[in-house]
This record gives C-alpha cells, sequence and structure tokens, in this order.
C-alpha cells in the first residue's frame, strides 16, 4: 500500500499550494467577480479581479471551499493572471485547460509554465473539473466586464 | 450486535467467498491494485447468473413481448411477466398487478407525481418529503408544486440523523397532506426510517405514503403490507440486476384511480383517432417496448438474493457495519457523519485537513472505490452543514477484511495531507 503513485497529482507545490492557499481571501474594492461551482463535489470559489488603468489584471484573490487540487489551481491562477489583459486571458484558460485535459505544454508560455505542477491531472479525468473550475470563475467574470463596459 | 447476529454471519450458510466467486468483476484490479470496491449504495455489481440470463434470453428466446402470435414472443412474454411475480413475492405485494416496471426508482417517482399527483392530489394539498431524502424525492415535488399548485413540505431531521418524529406529526396535523414520501434508507446516513410509524401518523392524517426503497430493498426483507406503505419504489441496478429497470408498487385502488403517465403501444385497450382507452392495470403504466432484457436480469438477480436469503444478508451487512464503524472510529481526524440507532451499511465520513474527492482520490489509487461528493443529497449536506463526504458502502460481497484495509488506507491519508 502506497500512495507514491498519486505524487504525480499530487506534487509537493499542489499540496502546499491546497493547505496554505497565499490568495484565498477577500478583494475589497474590485472590479469584476463572479462565481463557480461544481454541482457534483458541492466546491464553490468566488473570484475577484481589480484592473489596472490600462485594461490589465492588478490583483486577483479568491474565497472557495473545495480540494486540494481546486484550491491551489486557484492559488496558482491568481499569481499568473497579474498584468495580463483580457484577450490574454482568455487564450491562457484555453491552454491551461488542454493541460489539465492532455497533460501537454504547446508553448513556451513563461505563465503557463508556472501551472505546470498541475498537469498531473490529465492522468485523473474526474479531476480535471477541479482543476479548471478557477478558470471558468475568470472567463464568467471576464465576461461580466465585458458586459458592464457596454452598458 | 446482539449474539444470534453474531452466529448467522459466522454460520456456514454465508460464505462470502463463495458469494464473492459469484461475481466476475471482483478478480478485476484497478491501478494494479486489487478492486475493493465500496460503491454499492450507488450501484452494486452483477452476479454471473444475472449476467447469463441476459445474454442467455437473447441468444435463446427474444421478440418483443405481448405482441407476437408467434414462439419466440410467448416465451419472452412468459419471461418477462413471471418477473413480475417475483417482484410481488419480493414486496410481499398483494395482487402482481400491482407491480409496474419503470426505467428506475426517478422514473417511478416521477409516474407518480404526474400521474397521482395531477390526476388526483388537488391544489392546495400538500406533499410532505423529508431533509434526508435523494433529488430524486425532491425535485419531482418541486415541478409538481410548480405546475399544479401542491405545497411542498419537509420534515426535519435529528442531528443524529434520525426523522424527527414529532415535527413530522406536526407538519401532518392541519390535514392539508395529501402524501407523504419519504426514504426508507438513507443514502448518505444509512439511517432507517421507521416506516410503520410514518405509515401510521400519515394515514391518521388521511395521508397516503410513498417510500423510496432503493437502498432498503437491497439489504432487509421488504413487506410494503407491513410496512403500511401505499407506493413503494426501487431501482434494479442497486440490487445486483442491470440498469434500466425500476419499479412501482401502489395499492390497486390508487393504480386503478391514477390516470396513465405516457401514452403509447402497449397501455391501451383501443385507439381510434377520436378516442383511445386504456388497458388494465399495470400495462396502463408500461407504454412502450419495455426493458425486456433489464427486466429478465432484475428476475435473476432476484432468485440470487433470495438463494442466499435476507436473514442472512441481513446479519452479514450488519456484522460488516457494527465492524466498520468501529474500525472508522479509530482512524484519527475521521469524522462519521449520522449516528443513527437503526442503520445499515451505508457510512459518509469528513476526514480533518482533506476534502472528500482528494480522499476519493488516494483511495482510488489503492483499488478502493468510495463515492464522494454530495450525493444526489444536496439539501441534506446544507442541513448538515457540510459540502461533501466520502461515502463508504457494502454489498454481500464486501468483507471485513476490505474494510480493514480501508481504514489502513485512510490512516495514511491524513499523514499525506499534513
Amino acid at each position: 500500500m502506497s500512495f507514491d503513485d498519486v505524487r504525480d497529482l499530487y506534487q509537493e507545490v499542489i499540496l502546499d499550494r491546497g493547505r496554505n492557499p497565499r490568495h484565498m481571501h477577500r478583494l475589497e474594492p474590485f472590479d469584476a467577480s463572479a462565481k463557480g461551482d461544481n454541482p457534483m463535489c458541492g466546491d464553490q470559489i468566488e473570484l475577484r479581479l481589480v484592473f489596472a488603468e490600462d485594461g490589465r489584471v492588478a490583483d486577483a484573490a479568491f474565497e472557495a471551499r473545495g480540494c486540494a487540487i481546486s484550491l491551489a489551481s486557484a492559488d496558482l491562477m491568481a499569481e499568473v493572471v497579474r498584468g495580463h489583459d483580457g484577450t490574454e486571458l482568455r487564450a491562457l484558460a484555453l491552454s491551461f485547460g488542454e493541460l489539465a485535459k492532455t497533460g501537454v505544454l504547446d508553448s513556451n508560455d513563461t505563465e503557463l509554465e508556472k501551472l505546470r505542477p498541475l498537469s498531473g491531472v490529465c492522468e485523473y479525468p474526474s479531476r480535471v473539473k477541479c482543476a479548471t473550475l478557477p478558470w471558468t470563475a475568470l472567463i464568467a467574470a471576464l465576461d461580466s466586464r465585458s458586459r458592464e463596459a457596454f452598458k | 450486535m446482539n449474539a444470534s447476529v453474531k452466529l448467522a454471519a459466522r454460520s456456514p450458510a454465508f460464505d462470502v467467498e463463495r458469494i464473492r466467486a459469484d461475481f466476475p468483476i471482483l478478480t478485476q484490479q484497478v491501478h494494479g491494485k486489487k478492486l475493493v470496491f465500496l460503491d454499492s449504495a450507488a450501484s452494486a455489481q452483477k452476479p454471473r447468473t444475472v449476467i447469463a440470463a441476459m445474454t442467455h434470453a437473447m441468444e435463446t428466446q427474444y421478440a418483443n413481448v405481448h405482441r407476437g402470435l408467434h414462439w419466440m414472443s410467448e416465451r419472452t412474454s412468459d419471461a418477462y411477466e413471471s418477473v413480475r411475480d417475483k417482484v410481488a413475492a419480493l414486496l410481499n405485494a398483494p395482487s402482481r398487478d400491482e407491480i409496474v416496471f419503470t426505467g428506475n426508482s426517478t422514473q417511478a417517482i416521477n409516474l407518480v407525481a404526474h400521474s397521482f399527483g395531477r390526476g388526483v392530489l388537488k391544489p392546495g394539498q400538500a406533499v410532505l418529503i423529508t431533509e434526508m431524502e435523494h433529488h430524486a424525492n425532491i425535485v419531482p415535488w418541486q415541478m409538481l408544486r410548480d405546475s399544479h399548485g401542491i405545497e411542498l413540505r419537509v420534515a426535519p431531521i435529528t442531528d443524529a440523523g434520525e426523522l424527527d418524529l414529532e415535527a413530522f406529526a406536526a407538519k401532518l396535523a392541519d390535514g392539508k397532506v395529501g402524501l407523504v414520501a419519504v426514504t426508507h434508507m438513507s443514502n448518505v446516513l444509512g439511517t432507517y426510517l421507521p416506516i410503520e410509524r410514518i405509515a401510521a401518523l400519515a394515514h391518521e392524517a388521511r395521508a397516503l405514503l410513498l417510500v423510496d426503497g432503493s437502498q432498503a430493498v437491497v439489504h432487509r426483507a421488504v413487506d410494503v403490507q407491513a410496512l403500511g406503505a401505499d407506493f413503494y419504489v426501487f431501482t434494479g441496478h442497486k440490487l445486483y440486476g442491470p440498469t434500466g429497470v425500476g419499479v412501482l408498487w401502489a395499492r390497486r385502488v390508487l393504480l386503478e384511480a391514477m390516470p396513465p403517465f405516457m401514452g403509447g403501444g402497449d397501455m391501451i385497450a383501443s385507439v381510434s383517432f377520436e378516442k383511445s382507452s386504456w388497458a388494465q392495470v399495470p400495462h396502463k403504466f408500461e407504454a412502450g417496448t419495455p426493458a425486456i432484457l433489464e427486466v429478465i436480469g432484475l428476475g435473476a438477480a432476484i432468485d440470487y438474493v433470495n438463494a442466499i436469503g435476507f436473514g442472512a444478508i441481513a446479519a452479514h451487512e450488519a456484522a460488516l457495519t457494527d465492524h466498520a464503524l468501529a474500525r472508522l472510529s479509530d482512524v484519527a481526524g475521521l469524522h462519521i457523519v449520522g449516528r443513527a440507532q437503526d442503520r445499515g451499511g451505508v457510512i459518509s465520513f469528513t476526514m480533518d485537513g482533506a476534502h472528500a474527492h482528494d480522499v476519493a482520490t488516494l483511495l482510488d489509487r489503492n483499488g478502493i472505490a468510495v463515492r464522494a461528493g454530495q450525493h444526489c443529497a444536496e439539501p441534506l449536506m446544507r442541513r448538515l452543514g457540510l459540502t461533501s463526504t466520502a461515502r463508504a458502502s457494502f454489498g454481500i460481497y464486501t468483507t471485513h477484511a476490505e474494510i480493514d484495509f480501508l481504514a489502513e488506507t485512510l490512516d495514511r491519508v491524513t499523514a499525506f495531507f499534513q
């Protein structure tokens, strides 16, 4: 009996981020927010974003209840989104979705590289959603900001 | 556990290894580890006799039922209809004509919600459920509430995970409740509800009683007459049978008063473009070609559990449950959810510092299959103040050694996440 073969999923950085997320707090004030939930497991996340004047993310934080994978994913995401605009983030979300599903990192993107510890999730099809849940919330937050801009 | 249960569990009549040999899947490995299947409450594995019965039907005698005037159709109809007798005997139903085949428990409850709910209940009447229902016994009543002006009431549970009978009785007091719909055994807490008592209270208040037997029918002998139920539903796939077949039993007078749920072939007496008339019960509720092979498979599953006997099954599972409660209580940081007096082999738990999904993944990599999440009982989770639990559930093939292995593995899960 051993847990050695789950180390590809639960890498040290994942366990650490799951236990002690750096960006799990209530961001106030904020410019955009969105909730994501996974009715299968009851996991929920609320993501809040602050934008700089040039339209790039200046700060990101989240409140969540979830498993180690979803918390670690949210925490890493909150870090890599800084300094990017909506267009870049949508592209990054797509790339991350591919990374989570296939484990393949198909670019030299340095931001994507920071998310590589989550690539092990591809071997666990039922857990891919845990990793992508924060990114679903990110897209929803960007969408709500776009809608606001058109009002 | 009393002495007689202990004796029965060890009696040579119940040999768990012999039973395991009847289930081909149990020799499979997952992730290179021996399969330890502790997810029978979600769906049970199938004995060889069930698999063989369905294969045999397809290979030797198969045609549509109730239609052909030819040998194959007659044989298939006989095989199909003989299962109605087996189900009637399983539930001790007064008549085989009170057994309606559906797709599963969910469809059976929806049938009652649509047919009895719209055809017999009147707007302004109420349906009373409990806080520990599966979504299948919540959502159909909500849909009825919204479409038909029925009030939906919810009886609370105690912190121990039992029905609060006093509060339940109070919900019946104004006489508006037309139907009580409760689970026989919680799929999250393992709690058995006191159905006889609930039936007495419901009938005193002139309400009828529907019992969701999806979990209970697997573990205990069910006697719908002794229970005092008016409707009883269960599903085949948790009873070691195939998916795609479920059962609605209802008292004949009710089935006769209820309008059909779905229209089509096989449920009519005659059809013209102006008007159609309905077949007798139960066929009135079985529109279209039924799940012939699945019904035949269910028949084999009922034969299988009857051959073992519900006395032996209940004794084996009571011993397993006692053992599991004791072993799991010793795992540091593990909290068992629910402490009902009368409970069966469905045990939900949480662990300090480890989310249920992470627990399930670690167990899975050691070959242990458990369920994790909300178990289709979101309102119950909210009531318990939980977002998710891991759940180990037992069947006739579960062994004490498997439970020991679960407990030993869980001991290491806590350490892994610290």
